[in-house]
């Protein structure tokens, strides 16, 4: 069990028994579908973008395993006020720490808390789960119609 | 008979009459290994099956001493490779008690089967207004076909449900089926709830009416012997993968008088007698549906894993299963947060389920940390999924090779699971 605690860590569960910013949004100037195919999860994910191009706002809805839950969950938590271009940086940084390769992070960017989330690396079946919030994340800043799939 | 195979042995039948399932581990070499420090536990037979030596041995035996292309050549190696291809095709046949070798056409698997009779059969014999019938809880690949059937030909695809047991509803079967009903898709055992369909009645049924019946038997071959002259099914369609055989084989059961009537499906090489410009003559069956080189060593390889299944039995296959789906079945009620999904009466050895609070794909991860490999997901089968209320779940499905001691390392995990989520 040991190892898989580096997987399923106390902030994983955390966010995954109460999920942060989980609900609709009123007003949200972008909004895109993510659905993983392999195991079924699907979230909805709600923006609102002021003028100057910062993210004011981030809800997610949705239904997924514990890592879906918890990345999305924490991601919402980490773009807040962030502006549209930090975002894309994050999006980078965590697909690289997701996938396990560093030499793609961007050093001057501090995960913060998303750095709870790089024990997937070890399960290449589970990498999709943690990046499906943020692959809905440039589809809904892309202004995507259709649901983006992870397969 | 292969003759160069030297007659099947009867290896794992111990005295008395059951299985002799520790000699029968034996047998599949991918069993002898550890993952993540424990045992294997190999849970997903329903996606596909291991291999026995015998499968790997046969395919290894062909290719080192009696490959070359078959009917093609006067050449001694030709004419050996010829033979065991054709040889197989009598094994199936005896198998599935069909009536003849030009009723046995190899296909890549269950899938292609199924796209075969739908183009063919369906492009030659369906028309508008007219229906195709399917069930709730068909696996996608004989539903798909018959949508793009239905697409092409205008059409109507129509579907019997379930009820919360995963049982099909007969009395809406028997309401939907009319005069317009041209064919009937169904599978024999479902490989998302296990359930076994009444299909020899539902054939009878559809018959009735006037329909032909293609039964996908995918997840019934590996479990139960299948008659499909006493069945009285039109077409019937499975895979070797699951069947302990190699992947990337299958068979395409068809009634004679229903295949000379359709069109060929593909076209190439073998399944022609004359080409000119001016127009083709068919080849005679099964030959017109087997365009190109076909896949010569996943036939041999069929054929070792019908000898290998039919010398254990296919009766004794069952009821060792049998006896290890009770086991889990009663497991499964004592476990507290397991809600079991296909509660059937008739079931094969398939436990599919779902925990409270947790997601089955993070009890699959649980699960393969101790070993234990299982399905977790929707199992191609979105419309079960649907009426359950349930994005996926988790599928235990065993195979003759299972044991009591495996199911119930598959609960102590399942424990360990709940622990580490909490529940």
């Amino acid at each position: 069990m040991s190892d898989l605690r580096e997987l399923y860590q106390e902030v994983i569960m955390d966010h995954n028994r109460s999920p942060r910013n989980c609900g609709p949004l009123e007003g949200a100037s972008h909004k895109a579908e993510g659905f993983n195919p392999l195991c079924g999860d699907q979230l909805q994910l709600y923006l609102y973008v002021n003028d100057d191009s910062i993210i004011e706002k981030v809800r997610f809805e949705g239904k997924g395993c514990a890592i879906s839950t918890a990345s999305a969950s924490i991601m919402t938590e980490t773009l807040h006020g962030r502006s549209v271009d930090e975002a894309n940086r994050y999006f980078q940084a965590f697909c690289a720490l997701a996938t396990g390769e560093r030499e793609g992070l961007d050093q001057d960017l501090d995960l913060g808390k998303l750095e709870v989330l790089n024990g997937v690396r070890e399960y290449p079946a589970r990498v999709k789960c943690a990046t499906l919030a943020w692959h809905t994340l440039q589809a809904a800043l892309r202004g995507d119609k259709t649901p983006i799939k992870t397969e | 008979m292969n003759h160069l195979m030297g007659a099947p042995e009867l290896p794992g039948v111990a005295a008395g009459l059951a299985l002799d399932v520790d000699s029968i581990r034996g047998d599949f070499p991918v069993l002898q290994q550890q993952v993540h420090g424990h045992p294997l536990v190999y849970l997903d037979s329903g996606a596909s099956a291991q291999k026995p030596e015998a499968v790997i041995q046969a395919m290894a035996d062909y290719y080192c001493k009696d490959h070359a292309n078959v009917h093609r050549g006067v050449h001694t190696l030709s004419q050996r490779a010829t033979d065991r291809y054709e040889g197989v095709r009598g094994k199936v046949r005896d198998f599935i008690h069909a009536g003849s070798t030009n009723e046995i056409v190899y296909v890549r698997g269950t899938t292609e089967a199924i796209n075969l009779v739908a183009s063919s059969y369906g492009q030659a014999f369906v028309g508008p207004k007219d229906e195709v019938l399917v069930t709730e809880m068909e696996h996608h690949s004989n539903i798909v076909p018959w949508q793009l059937l239905c697409e092409r030909t205008n059409a109507t695809l129509k579907v019997v449900p379930i009820d919360d047991r995963g049982e099909l509803i007969l009395d809406r079967y028997r309401e939907i089926l009319n005069e317009r009903t041209r064919i009937v898709a169904i599978t024999q055992v479902s490989n998302a709830l296990g359930t076994i369909n009444p299909v020899h009645d539902m054939i009878t049924m559809a018959h009735d009416v006037g329909a032909v019946v293609l039964v996908d038997g995918a997840q019934a071959v590996p479990h139960m012997s299948v008659d499909v002259t006493d069945l009285d099914c039109d077409f019937y369609a499975f895979s070797g993968h699951k069947l302990y055989g190699p992947t990337g084989i299958g068979v395409l059961y068809g009634r004679e008088s229903l295949l000379n009537a359709m069109p060929p499906w593909q076209g190439g090489g073998e399944m022609i007698t004359k080409v000119r410009f001016e127009g083709s003559e068919y080849n005679e069956l099964p030959y017109k549906f087997e365009a190109g080189t076909p896949d010569i060593a996943g036939v041999v390889g069929l054929g070792a894993a019908i000898d290998y299944v039919a010398g254990l039995g296919l009766d004794l296959i069952n009821e060792h299963e049998q006896q290890l789906l009770a086991h889990a079945t009663a497991r499964a009620a004592e476990q507290s947060g397991m809600r079991v999904i296909g509660t059937a009466s008739d079931k094969a050895a398939i436990l599919s389920f779902e925990l409270e609070g947790i997601h089955p794909h993070d009890i699959g991860t649980v699960l393969d940390h101790e070993g234990i490999a299982v399905r977790t997901g929707h199992h191609c089968a979105m419309p079960v999924m649907e009426h359950f209320g349930v994005p996926a779940t988790v599928r235990a499905s065993l195979g003759l090779y299972n044991t009591r001691a495996e199911i119930d390392r598959l609960f102590e995990a399942i424990d360990k699971a709940q622990e580490l989520f909490g529940q």
